[in-house]
């Protein structure tokens, strides 16, 4: 068993940038997109599933030797959706207003495609430690997709970055106007495809065939 | 009656479930490729909707709410907490017994859905149609409409860009954007149609 530092940043990278969940293996956006209009929710989410990803993995991982494979789903779901309620807990005792927002989306990481897909996919077959990086490089992957959405939404949209106006008065002045798209549902599509375009384009990276 | 007809519009066009909410990208991507993939899994979810989301209303209103359990001796029971796990355990019993009536009653239906049922167990915009019902406080004939017009504009959804795909199957799109990127951005234009509905009461 390969122990060293570079083995888990290998995981790492492969997590966070080479097979990044959001923009390569097209899954896990499902719950990302729609709190995507600000970045204060966006970062409350990101945290949250990159925890329940990182944990779930490692719980997951420690429990493969003794979890029969025709019950495998219900297990992953149940321990998924325990470290969810623990979540949500947590954010309503905490973050009561941030909570409000995020409304039903913390929930949905029940059913986010990336969590699912890294326990059938790795966790079951790799020792916790590994898996624990894994999910933790997945959760991070998919938190900067979502937070380069919800900066830019935010910043075109509203013209502010975590609620405090950026784009100076004298351009508004001249002209400027807020993107009322970009608040609103087609603005977070037209970004995901924009980036996914700019990742494709980036060296380094296989291109992704139709 | 005019209240249930504009909350199934609603939940059909302004609220698409798809379009607005982002729930259920997952299989819309991947089954969109052809037009009656696509047709049969939006009558699968139709189907599931309607039944789950009523379902899940009886079990969260006489079990889970803050003191739904005064019948059983617990007026101070909030066991709300509990909706995630029960929901999504009950969604996949519901998903498991509408496939075996199905295999048993009608064997062709079977045939053309079978293969997609298992595959909604896992569909966000089934879990996230019974926690909006939660949310919003629905009735129980609410829950019946809203699940059956979440699912209708689901399906409209994906058999449209089902539709769209195979008009620009031969399109020449950048190299980069081809793919995943130019799907999303067909999405956003979509999404914009949608739109065009708000405003329309009844």
């Amino acid at each position: 068993m390969q122990t060293d530092l570079s083995h888990y940043k290998e995981i790492l990278i492969k997590g966070i940038w080479r097979e990044n969940p959001v923009a390569y293996q097209v899954l896990g956006i499902c719950s990302a997109l729609a709190v995507t209009v600000k970045m204060s929710t966006a970062v409350v989410m990101s945290i949250a599933l990159t925890l329940v990803a990182a944990f779930s993995s490692l719980i997951i991982s420690s429990l493969r030797r003794w979890i029969p494979s025709n019950i495998r789903i219900i297990v992953e779901l149940t321990v998924i959706a325990s470290l969810v309620i623990i979540t949500d807990q947590i954010l309503k005792a905490f973050l009561y207003d941030i909570s409000k927002q995020l409304s039903i989306f913390v929930g949905l990481i029940i059913t986010n495609c990336i969590i699912l897909g890294r326990a059938e996919a790795f966790a079951m077959a790799n020792n916790p430690a590994d898996s624990f990086v894994d999910g933790v490089a997945n959760g991070l992957g998919y938190s900067m997709i979502l937070l380069a959405v919800a900066f830019l939404r935010e910043l075109l949209g509203s013209g502010q970055f975590f609620g405090f106006p950026v784009i100076p008065g004298f351009l508004y002045d001249m002209g400027f106007q807020d993107m009322g798209i970009m608040v609103l549902a087609p603005g977070a599509f037209f970004i995901i495809g924009l980036l996914v375009w700019l990742k494709n384009s980036l060296p380094g990276i296989s291109h992704e065939k139709k | 009656m005019g209240d249930l007809l504009s909350l199934f519009i609603n939940s059909v066009f302004i609220g698409n479930i798809l379009l607005a909410y982002f729930l259920g990208i997952c299989s819309f991507i991947a089954v969109s490729k052809t037009i009656e993939t696509a047709t049969g899994l939006g009558f699968a979810v139709i189907f599931v909707l309607t039944v789950t989301s009523p379902v899940n209303w009886l079990i969260y209103h006489g079990m889970l709410a803050p003191g739904a359990l005064a019948w059983a001796g617990f007026p101070e029971m909030d066991l709300s907490f509990l909706k995630f796990i029960t929901f999504i355990a009950v969604i996949a019993a519901m998903v498991q017994a509408v496939e075996m009536v199905i295999d048993r009653y009608s064997p062709l239906l079977y045939a053309s859905l079978g293969v997609f049922l298992p595959l909604i167990a896992v569909n966000c915009a089934i879990l996230g149609t019974s926690l909006f019902m939660v949310e919003r406080n629905h009735t129980f004939i609410e829950s019946v409409v809203f699940g059956a017009g979440s699912g209708t504009g689901w399906m409209l959804a994906i058999v449209s860009m089902a539709a769209i795909r195979k008009k620009v199957r031969y399109a020449d799109v950048p190299v980069g954007l081809d793919g995943f990127g130019f799907i999303m951005i067909i999405a956003g234009l979509m999404a914009m149609t949608f739109m065009m509905f708000s405003g329309i009461t009844l």
